[in-house]
């Protein structure tokens, strides 16, 4: 009789301990890119803070989206990038203010945090935390389509037909560009972002009879370019550095006009419960052995101060290969999209994808 | 002799291994009513879907007012069907349905509305071809089928158990109304049923089948009188049946048959020649044996038996007993006479019966 | 206890009732005030019939509509023609296994995702892909021919995911036609084509009806098809309103836009019945 006591007794109190042990361990649920979140460094931090990880896959458009249908609820922690974050946080108030007393910042590489932090201030409160950059620009398979340096060069009569690109935000920005246009000094005038987009669509327009498809997923991106049907086309620097690894004809070009740099951020929603798990999160990726991890993954590099070190040598060759010292400093950085102007470049975007 | 409207000569039809129609010939004189009767299963059927051109025969020919019609597709032969469960067009009305065969003939539309006002007022159903099928009577459909057929004027209209989903009292009635609307359109009927009623009574010849072939081919009174094989005497109209071994048998046709319980029953075999030792069975109608209350009325019968009424089968003029015979328990069926002089008669009474040999029709028993 | 009974009625269709209320007749009352609210500024909206007007004057929208349109009655047109032989070739010709099994055989894309389904047509159609590699092997063509991202392969595979759901009404009516009332057909000096026009199409035009509102309607819906084998010129409805609700965060144009292409839609349906003389009722049953 004593014994069974004994033994509840202790059995209970291992219990209580048990949960006391995980007492600050939570769900984290992670709104983000493929590969940011790659189960190698999940595992790791869910062994380090007893926290467990849920992932979500999804893009800039379907993050917001999700958020503000819920009203910022269903998610800890997203990763939208830095340019979509002040404009919608003022229409529909789906982001909180980031605790920066909360991250250590001693492991970002200062000047871009100071840069996002500037761009997603609202009303004097910060918003987003840099975690992943990367850029936009052409890959191009350089042996059937050396022409092709630049956005408008996807144009050109050489590769008529065998041209794929997105019809999204970042085609009629970087074609701005090529056409010797700056969209971002427009952000601030309706009017004259709107006689800019104008031209590109007049612009695009004319080159769709290039266009083999508009290409909408990574993967088809990939079938498209590794099968030859298309060799010239518009999309992110990793994903011609994956292709090169297969065939070393085709690579990412910076264009001429300057490749179009992002930054994807770290911010929490508005409704999200997990707050510790998310700053836990966001300060164990930044350490640069684990940055490291991601880069690998995700193919891009991050904010995280002296991460390169630790990454594959093969990837550091690309990467040079792709931007000598001077496309680094033509990198045009997107700033954050005033409200409104989302409206203005779908409307032609439409145009477009309907004109014949 | 005129041609017969329908002829068929030697038909056959086999299903892999099974043949549905064995050798089949006969021949059907122009305006006649002709009938195919037989169980289900027999085959009617099958030649009845030959003739419409719906099956190809294996062997043999049909000939339609002598010309062979077996290179003519169903919807080019001069005959014509109506349906078991009739088969009017449920989306078109009335007069569309009647109508149906001759827009096919490409008939003018004036032409083919007199016609089907004509067929109407000739099944007396005037001015119903604005209606939808579903708002007639089961009769009046039966009309219209008939009509529907009977404008494009065939050689020969097949009929294929059309009274078969009527109730019991319409079918009695249809049963005259068919008769003479044949009568009125002055074609030939082929009719095929199971109900030996419908046969007798609209037929002016029947034929009987079985398992493929026909047994016998003749008018009514000839399958009831004079059934020419077991399978007519038993299947035409009823009858009681002893089976034995033939015991005597007379150059006359006059034979004994005793069978295994050791009952002597005399018969007459009309020259079928059944030797004795030979398997035979004897059929007698309950109409022939005649029943009375004193032996020595029934003197003159060749067979005599004495027997207690079983039950009273009362139906009007063809009311009936069941009597068991005191010698061996056999029930026997017979027909009570008019005359009211055994109206009184009571479950348990003791009776006499008998009959003549005449009326007892003896049939070797063939190997099955 | 006629009250008792009509409780036991109002507790047998609360479910019924809970879901058409809860899934589907609040979020559109929801959608409908969305689509009536008109931006002003940054977070601030005001009554409008704003964005039916953009429906209205912005010529793209109604261009495209009336596109998806065209090409969902062409679509179901050409489902209809190659769909009524197979469903009579099951109804009333196939018999025993071999229906069932033929029966079976339109089912079988249904057991893989819509996904898989389309990629599996890319695979086909594409530049470099099977129909492509076979042209040339058989020395038909000289060089690659691409198949893919056009119209007509867009309606390919509209068709192809259609199919099933034109083939079951039509087998379903067309198995209910008696097989004497051919019969009589024909003994009634029909042909085939007389047959086909006045019998076997009168009979099966409720499935005829039912099977084209379903594949209309389907594909009219569908955003997976024509996206990924329209290629560069296949904008469809079900696009622009996706792009609306999620590329450009404008929910009031996109519940505008979901809106009109309920009403525009119902409209269609409603005519193409009344055109060919059938009734909901009639089609439903």
């Amino acid at each position: 009789m004593l014994k069974q006591t004994l033994r509840t007794v202790l059995v209970l109190s291992a219990a209580s301990l048990g949960i006391a042990g995980t007492a600050n361990a939570e769900t984290l649920r992670l709104l983000t890119w493929g590969g940011y979140a790659p189960e190698n460094v999940v595992e790791m931090f869910e062994k380090e803070t007893g926290h467990t990880v849920e992932v979500t896959l999804s893009n800039n458009e379907e993050m917001i989206a999700k958020l503000r249908a819920t009203g910022g609820r269903g998610f800890d922690l997203a990763q939208p990038s830095q340019d979509r974050i002040a404009g919608p946080q003022q229409e529909f108030g789906i982001y909180k203010p980031i605790d920066l007393s909360k991250i250590d910042a001693s492991q970002f590489i200062s000047s871009m945090l100071e840069a996002t932090k500037g761009n997603t201030t609202v009303d004097g409160e910060v918003y987003g935390v840099p975690h992943v950059w990367g850029t936009s620009g052409l890959v191009v398979d350089t042996s059937m389509a050396g022409s092709v340096k630049d956005y408008t060069d996807l144009c050109g009569g050489d590769v008529a037909g065998k041209v794929t690109y997105r019809l999204k935000r970042p085609t009629l920005i970087g074609f701005a560009f090529a056409m010797g246009l700056d969209p971002f000094a427009a952000y601030g005038d309706e009017a004259a972002y709107k006689a800019i987009i104008d031209q590109v669509e007049a612009k695009l327009v004319e080159c769709k009879s290039n266009v083999k498809t508009y290409w909408s997923g990574g993967d088809e991106l990939m079938n498209l370019m590794r099968s030859g049907e298309t060799v010239a086309s518009m999309a992110w620097d990793t994903g011609g550095w994956k292709l090169n690894a297969d065939n070393s004809n085709i690579t990412f070009v910076a264009p001429a006009s300057g490749a179009l740099g992002w930054i994807d951020t770290f911010v929490l929603p508005a409704k999200s419960r997990a707050e510790g798990a998310a700053y836990d999160w966001i300060n164990f990726v930044m350490r640069p052995e684990i940055a490291a991890m991601i880069t690998d993954a995700a193919g891009n590099f991050t904010a995280s101060k002296g991460a390169d070190e630790h990454v594959s040598a093969a990837l550091k060759a690309r990467y040079q290969a792709s931007f000598p010292p001077a496309d680094v400093d033509n990198i045009k950085w997107y700033p954050p999209v005033p409200a409104g102007l989302e409206a203005l470049e779908g409307a032609a975007l439409d145009r477009v994808k309907a004109a014949n | 002799m005129t041609t017969a409207d329908l002829e068929c000569l030697e038909l056959s039809k086999r299903f892999g291994d099974f043949t549905a129609v064995d050798q089949v010939s006969f021949s059907v004189p122009s305006g006649t009513f002709f009938s195919i009767l037989g169980p289900s299963g027999c085959g009617k059927t099958t030649i009845m879907r030959m003739v419409a051109g719906f099956l190809d025969p294996s062997s043999g020919d049909i000939q339609i007012k002598g010309k062979s019609v077996l290179d003519v597709a169903p919807n080019k032969r001069p005959v014509n069907m109506v349906f078991q469960h009739l088969a009017l067009f449920p989306m078109m009305n009335i007069a569309d349905n009647i109508g149906y065969g001759l827009r096919r003939q490409g008939l003018a539309k004036s032409e083919i509305a007199r016609k089907v006002d004509e067929a109407l007022d000739r099944i007396g159903l005037p001015g119903i071809g604005k209606r939808k099928v579903e708002e007639l009577s089961g009769g009046q459909k039966q009309r219209v089928a008939i009509a529907r057929c009977m404008v494009l004027e065939p050689d020969v209209l097949l009929l294929d158990e059309p009274l078969g989903a009527l109730d019991l009292k319409l079918r009695e009635h249809m049963k005259i109304e068919l008769k003479s609307l044949q009568a009125a359109f002055d074609t030939t009927f082929v009719y095929i049923t199971h109900d030996q009623s419908e046969a007798l009574v609209m037929s002016d010849q029947i034929a009987v089948m079985n398992k493929g072939r026909f047994e016998q081919v003749g008018s009514g009174r000839d399958l009831y009188y004079r059934p020419q094989t077991a399978f007519v005497a038993g299947f035409v109209g009823e009858s009681n049946r002893w089976r034995g071994k033939v015991t005597r048998s007379d150059a006359g046709g006059a034979l004994q048959l005793t069978t295994e319980a050791g009952l002597v029953v005399t018969g007459a075999d009309n020259g079928r020649g059944l030797a004795v030792g030979a398997e035979a069975q004897i059929f007698v109608r309950p109409e022939a044996i005649r029943i009375s209350r004193k032996q020595d009325e029934l003197a003159h019968f060749e067979n005599r038996m004495v027997g207690k009424v079983q039950s009273l089968l009362f139906n009007g003029a063809a009311s009936r007993a069941i009597l068991r015979s005191e010698a061996n328990g056999d029930d026997i069926e017979v027909t009570l006479p008019q005359s009211g002089e055994f109206a009184d008669l009571t479950r348990g009474d003791d009776l006499h019966f008998g009959w003549s040999g005449e009326q007892a029709n003896a049939f070797a028993v063939e190997a099955d | 206890m006629r009250a008792g009974a009509k409780l036991g009625l109002i507790l047998l269709l609360m479910p019924l009732l809970l879901w058409l209320g809860l899934l589907i007749i609040v979020p559109h009352i929801d959608m409908f005030l969305v689509s009536i609210r008109e931006r002003i500024g940054v977070g601030r909206y005001q009554i409008s019939p704003a964005n039916y007007l953009t429906f209205f004057t912005e010529p793209l929208y109604l261009v495209t509509f009336m596109r998806t349109a065209l090409m969902s009655i062409l679509t179901t047109a050409i489902t209809l023609v190659i769909g009524f032989p197979v469903a009579f070739y099951i109804a009333k010709v196939a018999k025993g296994r071999l229906q069932s099994s033929l029966f079976l055989l339109c089912l079988v894309p249904f057991w893989v995702s819509e996904l898989v389904r389309t990629f599996g047509w890319m695979i086909l159609l594409r530049e470099t892909g099977i129909f492509s590699s076979f042209l040339q092997w058989l020395g038909l063509v000289d060089g690659p021919v691409e198949m893919l991202y056009n119209d007509v392969a867009m309606i390919v595979g509209l068709v192809y995911t259609s199919m099933l759901f034109m083939v079951v009404p039509l087998v379903t009516t067309m198995e209910s036609l008696d097989d004497s009332v051919i019969e009589a057909g024909y003994d009634l000096g029909g042909s085939n084509l007389s047959i086909l026009r006045e019998i076997v199409i009168p009979h099966a035009m409720p499935g005829i009806a039912s099977g084209s509102i379903v594949v209309f309607m389907l594909s009219l819906g569908n955003y997976l098809t024509p996206t990924m084998l329209g290629g560069k010129d296949s904008l469809w409805f079900t696009e622009l309103i996706y792009s609306q609700f999620i590329v450009r965060f404008n929910w009031e144009l996109g519940a505008a836009f979901g809106f009109m292409l309920l009403i525009l839609s119902s409209i269609i349906v409603w005519a193409m019945l009344k055109v060919t003389g059938q009734t909901l009722e009639k089609t439903m049953t």
